[in-house]
């Protein structure tokens, strides 16, 4: 039965889990937007993330160390594995880029399962955002409300990095023409890696930011890693402001059709993805010639 | 050596049947009835008789390692693990469900392999024909699925291989998608519904307004209906019903319908992480605050993964360690279970170990692994003992007529362990639970 107060209750719920999943989708987008290599590890990097938060957060009862033993934990991680694998698949076809990342997803996801179980793991919110909060037509958890403006500091602060600085310049202008970037006297490769490691961390930090809201288990990445993809195909692959965009979209489809028949949220959502791929191949904020 | 030995149990068999068929006669019985019939010619079928001929015989495992039924198809696997090991040592608790058990099953030892389901019936399909084609696996089991389940019986059936099925909760794995080549031990969605009803109308009363969180497939869907159908004479009315895909990443959607309801009672129906995490969401969302939880077929581990938000919720279950105290054999098997693996069995590891004790009874029974043989001896619904009392396979669907068990989630000053999460409410006895054998449309196809 339709009310407003549900109406209303969805449409925040929407951006709300929406801007959720325009955090998680950024770190997809970064790499390949900057790198061009289509990860298939972003799920497991983002659970991976979430469970070494846990780890910090189990030592420390301290979910802000918690966050950035998270973060960093996927930085070095990503780091590592820019140098020791993905370097060797940047002249690769995109097969190549695809069937890496998805075996080191496999790799992760297991080595996590060895060490942890299958039985899910609980990492609280801190207390301050902890309980309900009103919100006049309906009550919502004060955690996830927290996590709106937290993913938008954290998404600003990803943009500003990548657009706003010279760093940012010189990934752009090496994915462009690496060669000539190169004999500037830049090491391209090394920008690479450190915009990879960005990626990986954007990862992790959404990994054990989302981690109060859905119980950690190995598999947690698998089912957001489709949703991601989803994402980033609306806004756009590769593009920043379209990841947002596209997360924000995804979470309105999801809650609204939830409301009318909760069978058809997710059929919904991939309906909406056809019909960009449809009309608009590039995404609503794409580039054209990166579908 | 082995062929000679199985040559020998050929001859005795057909002397067997023989004397039976001509004393049968004499006393106007048909042979069928007088003794257990032996069939003078048992032609190839399945992966009989080459799958039986060694000194071993393989069995297929497909269990969910991976995906939302994860940790409950691990649990299911230590049971399957802990029946073989037990069946192939002549262990003193296989001896008394099977007492014909001397060590192996016929006196052949059981291998296996294990294959991820990953909880998709493609996966556990293919997994099993591979098994059955390479390893000519004389029976395959596992489950944690319904969706698994009814795939696996299908694949059995056409196959001609013995589906010992894991743990399925769907009215449809006995009813309308029932096969001849298929047995199922635990309870089930329509067992779980009329065991659990009149306990929640006594403890909640009559006309309630009631939402349901189902899991969008033939397991959810059926417990849901059920549910529905058990209550509605007592006023129980749905005001909201959240059909979920298997393994949705949030809730929150649905739990904010829910919210707005007016519902008074969250039924409860998702099933492994799907239910963990649901149910810790209900929590965040305040919905736990405003409303009474039941869940109606309870999930292995529940307790333990959320926390503490099973305290005070009814539900209904297959095992609970706790009946101990009534069954002796349940408590030799909590025994035997938390000696192998630290912790006490819950109901997938009681299902799976049950059921393939009961395999092998029926295979020792019948003295052969010839499968229509063996098909017609759980048909004869003899009265075996399990891990909760007598039971007996009924002979029109191939479903188990076990009690289920109805608990209550224990408040934490209760608790006399870190393991002790239920109180046992309720034993309910099988038989009045059961649906008539064709009301959900069983019919269970050819033996041959």
């Amino acid at each position: 039965m339709f009310t407003w107060a549900n109406f209303f209750s969805q449409v925040f719920n929407g951006l709300a889990l929406g801007a959720l999943l325009a955090l998680i989708s950024s770190g997809l987008t970064i790499i390949y937007g900057t790198l061009g290599v289509l990860n298939l590890a972003h799920g497991a990097m983002f659970m991976m993330g979430g469970y070494a938060g846990y780890v910090v957060y189990d030592a420390t009862g301290s979910f802000t160390l918690a966050v950035a033993g998270g973060a960093l934990f996927m930085l070095v991680v990503g780091v590592v594995m820019e140098r020791l694998i993905i370097r060797h698949f940047y002249h690769r076809p995109h097969e190549d880029q695809l069937l890496v990342t998805f075996g080191i997803s496999i790799v992760m996801v297991e080595v996590v399962r060895l060490i942890f179980t299958s039985l899910s793991k609980t990492v609280p919110p801190p207390p301050l955002l902890a309980g309900i909060t009103s919100l006049g037509v309906t009550f919502y958890p004060t955690y996830r409300i927290a996590v709106v403006g937290i993913v938008a500091v954290a998404l600003l602060v990803l943009y500003f990095i990548l657009y706003r600085t010279k760093l940012g310049m010189i990934v752009r202008a090496g994915i462009e023409d690496s060669e000539m970037v190169d004999s500037l006297g830049i090491d391209v490769y090394r920008v690479f890696m450190i915009v990879f490691g960005i990626g990986a961390m954007a990862a992790g930090f959404s990994g054990i930011v989302n981690a109060p809201v859905v119980s950690l288990t190995p598999d947690v990445g698998e089912a957001i890693l489709v949703q991601t993809f989803v994402v980033v195909v609306i806004g756009g692959v590769g593009s920043f402001p379209g990841a947002v965009l596209g997360g924000l979209i995804a979470g309105e489809i999801i809650s609204i059709t939830s409301m009318i028949n909760p069978a058809y949220a997710y059929i919904m959502l991939f309906a909406a993805m056809t019909l960009v791929l449809v009309l608009r191949p590039y995404g609503l904020l794409g580039v054209r010639g990166r579908e | 050596m082995t062929a000679n030995r199985h040559s020998r149990r050929d001859f005795l068999r057909q002397a067997v049947a023989t004397g039976a068929g001509v004393g049968a006669l004499s006393t106007g019985l048909t042979p069928f009835m007088a003794m257990p019939v032996w069939a003078k010619d048992e032609p190839p079928i399945g992966t009989w008789p080459a799958g039986s001929q060694g000194g071993s015989v393989f069995i297929g495992i497909s269990v969910p390692r991976t995906g939302t039924y994860a940790v409950q198809g691990e649990d299911e696997l230590k049971g399957y693990q802990l029946a073989i090991e037990h069946i192939n040592s002549g262990h003193e608790l296989i001896k008394k469900i099977s007492p014909k058990t001397t060590k192996g099953v016929l006196g052949k030892e059981l291998k296996f392999g294990v294959a991820d389901s990953a909880a998709k019936p493609n996966d556990a399909v293919q997994a099993q024909q591979r098994f059955i084609t390479e390893n000519k696996a004389v029976m395959i089991t596992g489950g944690t699925s319904s969706a698994v389940a009814v795939a696996l019986n299908k694949l059995a059936q056409r196959e001609k291989i013995l589906f010992v099925c894991g743990i399925s909760g769907s009215n449809d794995t006995t009813g309308k998608d029932c096969v001849r080549y298929g047995f199922r031990q635990n309870f089930f969605g329509q067992t779980a519904a009329a065991a659990i009803a009149p306990v929640l109308v006594k403890q909640f009363g009559k006309n309630k307004k009631v939402a349901y969180m189902t899991p969008d497939y033939t397991y959810g869907h059926t417990v849901t209906k059920a549910v529905q159908d058990a209550t509605k004479g007592d006023g129980w009315t749905t005001v909201t019903n959240q059909v979920s895909p298997l393994g949705a990443p949030d809730f929150s959607s649905y739990l904010l319908n829910i919210a707005n309801s007016g519902a008074e009672i969250l039924i409860n129906v998702n099933w492994g992480h799907d239910a963990v995490l649901s149910i810790q969401q209900a929590k965040q969302f305040g919905v736990l605050d405003k409303m009474k939880l039941v869940v109606p077929y309870q999930v292995p581990f529940l307790a333990r993964e959320t926390g503490g938000l099973m305290q005070g919720v009814y539900a209904a279950t297959d095992y609970w360690w706790t009946i101990e105290d009534k069954y002796p054999l349940a408590k030799m098997f909590n025994a035997e279970f938390e000696k192998k693996y630290n912790y006490k069995p819950e109901w997938g590891a009681e299902n799976a170990y049950i059921s393939f004790a009961h395999w092998a009874h029926m295979v020792e029974e019948a003295g052969t692994f010839y499968p229509p043989t063996v098909i017609k001896t759980y048909e004869k619904g003899e009265t075996i003992p399990s891990l909760v009392g007598d039971v007996h396979y009924r002979p029109e669907d191939h479903q188990c007529i076990r009690p289920v068990i109805i608990v209550k989630g224990k408040m934490q000053k209760d608790m006399k362990g870190k393991e002790d999460y239920y109180d046992i409410v309720e034993i309910v006895p099988g038989a009045g639970l059961m649906q008539k054998p064709d009301a959900f449309g069983c019919k269970l196809g050819d033996y041959t």
